[in-house]
Formats: structure tokens, sequence, C-alpha cells
């Protein structure tokens, strides 16, 4: 075990940090958000918590705050984090065992995969990824739990620009899969869809309305696994 | 907001559990399932979709019509900034302050 810690050598925790603190600034903006759409505080921080999976927060927060029933938003926010099956099936050696093993699933997530996959010993897949996942589970409860807090003191958030903070977190975390040609076809269409059923549809809906766009990706999926 | 707590409860609940299923599935079924690699492109994609539609709809639409001036640019301040590589702080900060800026000008 501790052989395993000291493999967190500076560049290792640079990285981590660098996560850590991009987590951070997500964070802030998801409780600031979630507390101005109504949500009580505790809200964004357990869902933190016990979820772990940004994309599916801001999709639970983004469908009920703008008046949406729950089951879209839990709908939406298990579809999203579907992709954990496969990311279980790529890092299955790091998670741990006995009731380690337990935490070493729940830390699974877009970027403690990602950094686990890009080190090449063991030794250190092992360390990136409980150290990031370790540094993350801290890190968005919290920031969630400030920015819900700077959310309920701060009286008109919105001349803050706060309110222009979240789409523009959520489009910056999805551009890198965006300059895929297919994807980002996909993305376009079911956006537009999504606006041209916002006035028609109960609140909610519009963003599921959007998965149909996905349709446009299965020709080139098909070719890929042809490959 | 008028969703009941109890709903709430359970929903965050269910999601909660449903993830940790999610997360178990790929170690514990490894060595009997395979994952055909154009479904795991195809969940990525639709995880994209949905944040998009999401994007456009919080981005543009306050209560079913058009919000204003201020936050889709400010939105679009960030997404291009983000686009030519800015680093995510900039590209961040850079939507907000557009947008309270252009509040400041009286723009809605």
């Amino acid at each position: 075990m501790r052989g395993v810690w000291r493999t967190l050598d500076r560049r290792l925790l640079t990285d981590v940090a660098l996560v850590c603190v991009a987590v951070g600034l997500i964070g802030l903006s998801y409780g600031a958000t979630a507390v101005a759409a109504g949500f009580p505080l505790w809200l964004p921080v357990v869902l933190g918590a016990l979820v772990l999976a940004a994309g599916s927060e801001f999709l639970f927060v983004g469908i009920i705050g703008a008046g949406g029933s729950p089951v879209a938003a839990l709908l939406a926010g298990l579809l999203v984090n579907a992709r954990h099956i496969p990311y279980g099936l790529s890092v299955p050696d790091v998670l741990g065992r006995g009731w380690r093993r337990v935490l070493g699933v729940h830390l699974m997530n877009d970027e403690t995969v990602v950094m686990a996959i890009a080190q090449e010993e063991q030794e250190r897949k092992w360390a990136a990824y409980w150290g990031c996942g370790l540094g993350i589970l801290v890190i968005w409860p919290l920031s969630a739990a400030a920015g819900g807090l700077i959310g309920s003191v701060v009286p008109n958030t919105d001349a803050l620009g706060l309110d222009a903070m979240f789409p523009a977190v959520l489009l910056a975390l999805i551009l890198p899969a965006l300059r895929d040609r297919t994807t980002l076809s996909s993305a376009v269409v079911g956006a537009l869809l999504a606006l041209a059923a916002t006035p028609f549809l109960p609140p909610g809906l519009p963003v599921l309305v959007a998965l149909a766009g996905v349709l446009l990706s299965v020709p080139a999926a098909r070719g890929a696994g042809a490959a | 907001m008028t969703v009941s707590p109890m709903l709430l409860v359970v929903s965050i609940a269910v999601l909660a559990v449903g993830t940790f299923a999610f997360r178990f599935a790929g170690p514990a079924l490894r060595s009997r399932i395979t994952f055909p690699p154009q479904v795991t492109k195809l969940l990525e994609t639709a995880s994209v979709v949905l944040l998009a539609a999401l994007v456009v709809t919080s981005g543009l639409m306050e209560d079913g019509v058009l919000a204003g001036v201020a936050r889709p640019t400010g939105v679009l301040v960030g997404g291009l900034l983000a686009w030519y590589k800015a680093p995510f702080a900039v590209a961040v900060v850079g939507a907000a302050g557009t947008a309270a800026v252009l509040r400041l000008f009286g723009l809605p």
C-alpha cells in the first residue's frame, strides 16, 4: 500500500491536482445552478457524493429545474451513466479487493478511467486511479456546496452571469467529442430537435427527444465495428 | 419547482443505485460478456447528444421562451474560447463575464 502511494510522483500529482481544480470549478457552477433553480442546498451535495458522475447530475438538475418530471431526469441520468459498463471492462485491475472494491467501483468516472489507462505500469495505474478518484470524491461535493452557498447568498446570480456559466461548462466539456464529425452532426440535429420541441412538450422531455439525433451515428458505428 | 420531496429522494436513490450497478457490471461480468465497440461508441454519442441538448435548451431558453441576449452570447463566447483551446477556467469565466457585462449595459 505504501509503495503504491509512493508511485504518486510529482508528475502524477500535478495531473491529479489539475483534474481536481477543473472538477472544483465545474462543481461551483453546478451547485450555484442547482440552488438558483430552486433546489435546497443539500441536493447537489448529496447527489454529487452518491452519484459522482457530473453529466448525469447536470441532466438531473437541469431537467427538474426547468420544470420537468423526476422520471425524465432519472432516465436521462441513467442513460448517460450506462457508459460506465464499458469503463468497468477497461479498468478491472485497479478497483481493489474486499470492502475497498466497493469504494473503487464508486470512484469510476471519465477522469479516473482516462488517468488510469494513460499509465503504463500496473502500480502507476493504481495510484492514478485512486489518487484522482479520491480527490474528486472530496472536491466534487465540497465545491457543489460552495457553489450552492454562493448561489443562495448572492441575491441576483444573473448579474454575475452565472446562468451563462452552466451551459458554457457543459459545452467546454463536450467540445473534444464534437471534433468528431459524426458525433457533431448527431449533437447538432439532437439539439435542434430539442429546441423545436421546447414550445410543445412538457419541460424535461425536449432533452430526451434529442436522442433521435443518435440515429445519425448508427451507420458510422456499424462501419467502425466492421473495420 | 413543484416536485414532491419524496419523489425527489427516490429518484436520487434510484440514480445512485443504478449508476453503481453500471459501474459494477463491467468488473463483475468481465469474463462472461463482450461489449461490442459499436455499442460503446453509441453510448458515448448518446451522452454527448443529451448534454448538447441541455447546453442549447439551458443556454437559449427560459420557461419555454427565448432567454434574451446576454446568456446566449456568454455561452457562445465561452464555447469559442474552449474551441480555440483556451484553458477551461478562462472559457468558463469568459462566458459568465460576457453575460454580466452585457447585463451591466442593460441588455436582457
